[in-house]
């Protein structure tokens, strides 16, 4: 298994490069070097000097991706590309057009990423599964027909209407619950409740729905037959025997999104004034800072990459026919 | 069924939801207050912002949202008076506003009334109070042997430092006049990218130099710490401990106006030195991000993506709430503090809140003390009146909060690019163009529409506010608009469309070529909000039966566009720097154009005379002879129609009834420490409009029960069912 974590490691090298090089071409395709001293330095009083003094000071006064006026190797070394790009590698992400440390920045802000994506993820599959075995267990009767209704209804809505609805509801007319905003400690609970149900209630219909049909497939197989004719209960044959086989393509689509629960949420981070790295991104885009961009992509790159790796390795986990050469 | 499969799934979030409250202690008043228990009650002002501002520094800080946090620190040595209109400088660490001196080319001493053409050069002398010390910051702490503290850290120790505040020690000293001289040397340092070094060059003798001598010793040292003061500067000397001077080239009376801006606060070399060290950026303390002043204020939580938090600096030096304001000030309470000691509130709490909707129900809910009025809550704030006044809803009255309401010194214009073939040029025939499309784009009716009657249809380039603006029948714009009853009407389309013949394009045609006309609108309203803004703009083309296409774009080809001329028609803004005229006129001065020199006239106009008489007025003082250019000036420009002209904004502003002093004041940006709260009527009312609704939870917990149950039985049914 090692030798093919290794393999999977190297295969990445390519990917990672095709990645940087494609988000630096959609990048430098909509902002010039110019464009981007020019929202860097606002929009009153700039010079044409202030605005090359910004780029010499940045690095963007050189070619993009090749330097005519060097000579050998420092064609390819003297330009934005490699000046920008040869860092990520080692996990250098430099520091952002407004000068501050991305490192320290990513560092910082994933941790309000993190509290509100890990309980939205762990309570929203364990809400996804007990729903969908609970429509598989009904299946066939109503219950199961107007559960299947409700999760079309739901995964039709917008997510933008459950984060409005409940605000409106939960914090407005119930007072409940700030309505945005969050804190460090102990004190940040009160404002992760209403974005973790919120998270949770906005990916039931989709979910449910997927589950439900994995549950559904297993059910009707000859071995859960066989549990029922040796006379086992119904919840039983359910959860000992059907929930462990539905396990693998459930992994399948959860566990490579594990590491990109890092990422952050952009709206929901948004909207709630979360200081996560979902808003980081957003600000980023806005601000036309390339620097954050790129190093959020190649974040965003390398954990999908590891999500992929994570996802073979528990297959071997849940499933011992497989086994990774 | 709907409702049972709704009550399971809300059982887990009820729960959760009570188990976590209970368990996290929340024993305040209010579950949804977003604050700390222990502040309630306390003396703090809560506040909102929309965007992370980039810069701190005041050398670099260059717009209003970093301004809200810097002049609270900061302090140049002149502020505005906060209550009298119009706008009027007072000394702030200063103990004058000084009157310049006036130089010949062989400085000797001209008469405070010589020609303007005979003033070579302006001498500032400068006298700071004595006694002003910084706020307590580790950057002047000092060891048992007077060697400061933290001056020469090693990399190791910064590894242990994640914020300012992880240094224990902090010191502070007296405020001396070379720490103007050094932020003013600070403006010249390319590294710094100040945006007022180009202008500022223009004026005070030296700094271009100065800024030559400093990029050429950036090149030659690595260290990223330059000590400024081994530069000479011949426009700013220190005369003496307290005292400075500023020497700039000819006569502008603005530039008293620019020394009121933080860009020409006080800068200690320690903080320089202190934020310099190696290490220090990579923890992203810089002097960028934090701020060292003498000011009322002090940043004492700086995290941009959350919460920045001022705290009153206890080194703050005498200052008083304003014994005298302009007329109803008095009635309106706006003096029961004058005399006492500033600032009133002890810290200020600004949270970032990106959208409207958090922000606005939290100002409903007590959680914030003020608030502007977005156009999704406009309606539930603000009624229209009978006579066209805006009042407030009777929601908002029963709450008891207040509405303020100031036209900002601030203008949005239709802009015309002077250089187009179409509708550019001087020529009678594009002249009467312009004014013909000025007559039919109605901005009363986009204020009404758009803006919820927040704005007042310019008359020319000169905002309400700043001096040579004229109101009554004077003041209109003859070629746009009439006198009518009292009132100014706008002119009707038939005068636009006899224009318009006039200009050779009867009916929208060309008379020559007989084709349609066809003009081209460019802007960056790309969003569906800005759909039906851009298809009113059609509308008011196509009454002269003109075809307008709109040319929207992103920001960043639309800047092109501006720069390299190739934009017909746009719309543009300008936010006043400082109370003066010139600081609106210049926007049409010839030499300001963006095609070429990237200046801010944004329509590239030019005319000769418009310019003459900018060069002669931008030097003069206030006064008759002034305002008689000034008025020349302007109809100059309402006959070439350079813009449509377009509208000065309205502020509305609402604060809640436990916020006094408040004042729009739309020079200064140092208010914070007039403001003052009563505490603990803002907690009562937060308890009052906060109680928690319960029964909603306990509906949803027993209908979850309730749903159990025959699910439950459902269950054992099929169970037991003999097959």
């Amino acid at each position: 298994m090692i030798a093919y974590i290794i393999r999977r490691i190297f295969y990445a090298i390519p990917i990672l490069i095709g990645v940087n090089v494609l988000t630096f071409t959609l990048f430098f395709i909509v902002n010039s070097p110019d464009d981007m001293a020019r929202i860097h330095l606002g929009v009153k009083r700039v010079t044409p000097e202030a605005v090359a003094n910004w780029k010499a000071e940045h690095g963007y006064d050189r070619p993009l991706l090749w330097n005519n006026t060097a000579q050998s190797a420092d064609r390819v070394t003297n330009t934005i590309f490699f000046e920008h790009s040869v860092k990520l590698f080692m996990f250098d992400f430099g520091r952002s057009d407004d000068g501050r440390d991305i490192g320290s920045d990513i560092a910082k802000r994933m941790w309000p990423s993190l509290a509100i994506a890990l309980p939205t993820f762990m309570v929203g599959l364990l809400t996804y599964i007990t729903f969908a075995m609970l429509l598989a267990f009904f299946r066939g009767t109503y219950v199961d027909t107007g559960g299947v209704v409700l999760c079309v209804v739901m995964m039709s809505i917008s997510g933008l209407f459950y984060i409005i609805l409940g605000q409106y509801v939960f914090s407005k007319l119930w007072h409940l619950v700030p309505i945005s905003g969050f804190d460090t400690g102990i004190n940040a609970i009160k404002f992760l409740i209403l974005p973790v149900i919120i998270g949770v209630v906005g990916g039931v219909g989709a979910s449910t729905r997927l589950y439900r049909t994995f549950f559904l497939e297993e059910i009707n197989k000859d071995y859960v037959r066989t549990a029922r004719a040796k006379g086992l209960s119904e919840l039983r044959v359910l959860f000992h025997h059907v929930l462990k086989n539905a396990m693998i393509p459930i992994l399948t689509g959860v566990v490579v999104i594990i590491p990109l629960l890092f990422i952050g949420s952009l709206i929901m981070e948004s909207f709630f004034a979360i200081p996560g790295l979902g808003s980081y991104t957003i600000d980023a885009i806005n601000s036309q800072d390339f620097a954050i961009v790129r190093a959020m992509v190649f974040l965003g790159s390398v954990l999908y990459i590891i999500g992929l790796i994570l996802t073979d390795i528990s297959y071997t986990v849940v499933d011992p026919r497989v086994r990774l050469h | 069924m709907d409702t049972r499969g709704h009550s399971i799934f809300q059982l887990p979030s009820a729960a959760l939801l009570v188990f976590t409250l209970c368990a996290s202690g929340s024993a305040w008043s209010a579950w949804n207050n977003p604050y700390p228990a222990d502040e309630e009650g306390k003396n703090v002002l809560y506040s909102a912002f929309s965007e992370r501002p980039k810069h701190l520094d005041p050398v670099r800080s260059y717009s209003s949202n970093e301004y809200v946090f810097i002049a609270q620190i900061y302090e140049p040595p002149f502020q505005y008076h906060y209550l009298k209109r119009p706008y009027v400088l007072q000394p702030l660490t200063a103990t004058a506003v000084p009157e310049p001196v006036y130089l010949d080319k062989n400085n000797r001493r001209l008469p405070a009334k010589a020609p303007v053409a005979s003033i070579a050069y302006s001498l500032y002398t400068i006298r700071i109070r004595a006694g002003i010390h910084y706020q307590p910051h580790p950057c002047f702490a000092r060891d048992d042997n007077g060697n400061y503290r933290y001056h020469a850290l090693t990399r190791p120790e910064i590894a242990e430092i994640g914020s300012i505040a992880d240094f224990h020690h902090t010191g502070t000293r007296e405020l001396v006049a070379a720490d103007y001289i050094y932020q003013i040397k600070r403006l010249a340092d390319p590294k710094l990218h100040s945006p007022i070094y180009g202008l500022m060059s223009q004026y005070i003798l030296g700094l271009g130099d100065l800024a030559r001598s400093i990029a050429a010793r950036r090149r030659d040292v690595t260290d990223s710490y330059l000590d400024l003061n081994e530069f000479e500067l011949e426009g700013a000397r220190v005369l003496d401990r307290y005292t400075y001077q500023v020497k700039i080239r000819g006569k502008n009376p603005q530039f008293l106006y620019w020394m009121a801006m933080p860009f020409f606060a006080p800068m200690p070399l320690e903080a320089d030195r202190f934020f310099s060290q190696p290490g220090m950026q990579e923890k992203n303390i810089t002097l960028n991000w934090y701020a060292v002043g003498t000011g009322p204020y002090m940043l004492t939580v700086n995290d941009p993506n959350r919460q920045m938090v001022l705290e009153r600096n206890p080194n703050y030096h005498d200052d008083f709430y304003p014994l005298e304001g302009e007329p109803g000030d008095e009635s309106t309470g706006l003096l029961a503090d004058a005399g006492k000691r500033l600032p009133f509130i002890d810290k200020v709490v600004f949270s970032l809140e990106k959208e409207d909707i958090p922000y606005w129900s939290k100002f409903l809910q007590g959680y914030y003390d003020r608030s502007g009025i977005s156009a999704e809550s406009f309606d539930q704030a603000i009624r229209i009146s009978s006579t066209g006044d805006s009042m407030l809803t009777d929601e908002m009255a029963d709450k008891g909060i207040n509405l303020l309401t100031s036209v900002a010194t601030s203008t949005f214009y239709f802009g015309f690019n002077m250089e187009d073939p179409v509708v550019g040029g001087y020529t009678e025939r594009a002249r009467t163009l312009r004014q013909a499309i000025s007559i039919a784009i109605d901005f009363e009716e986009q204020i009404s529409i758009f803006l919820n009657g927040r704005g007042i249809a310019s008359q020319g380039p000169i905002p309400p506010g700043i001096f040579g603006y004229k109101t009554g029948r004077e003041g209109i714009n003859p070629h746009v608009y009439d006198w009518v009853s009292g009132q100014a009407q706008r002119k009707s389309i038939a005068v636009a469309k006899r224009l318009l013949a006039q200009a050779g394009y009867p009916n929208g045609r060309d008379a020559r070529s007989g084709k349609p006309l066809l003009l081209y609108f460019d802007t960056t309203g790309t969003g569906p909000e800005d759909k039906a803004r851009l298809e009113w703009m059609r509308k008011q083309f196509k009454k002269l039966n003109i075809e307008l296409v709109v040319r929207a774009t992103d920001y960043n080809r639309f800047q092109d566009k501006m720069l390299n001329g190739t934009a017909q028609m746009f719309v543009w803004g300008w936010n006043a720097d400082y109370p003066d005229p010139e600081n609106f006129v210049f926007l049409l001065y010839g030499p300001n154009k963006k095609v070429q020199n990237n200046g801010e006239n944004a329509a590239n106009y030019d005319s000769p005379e418009f310019n003459r008489l900018f060069e002669r007025m931008k030097d003069m003082d206030n006064g008759p002879e002034r305002q008689q250019i000034i008025d020349a000036m302007v109809e100059i420009a309402r006959r070439d129609s350079p813009w449509a002209w377009g509208f000065h904004p309205k502020q509305f502003s609402l604060q809640h009834r436990w916020l006094y002093n408040v004042k729009p004041n739309l020079m200064a940006n140092n208010t914070l420490k007039y403001l003052r709260l009563d505490p603990s009527l803002r907690v009562a009312k937060r308890v009052q409009w906060n109680q928690p609704v319960l029964w909603p939870l306990l509906v949803v917990l027993l209908g979850s029960v309730a749903a159990m149950i025959p699910a439950v039985a459902a269950y054992r049914r099929r169970e037991t069912r003999i097959i």
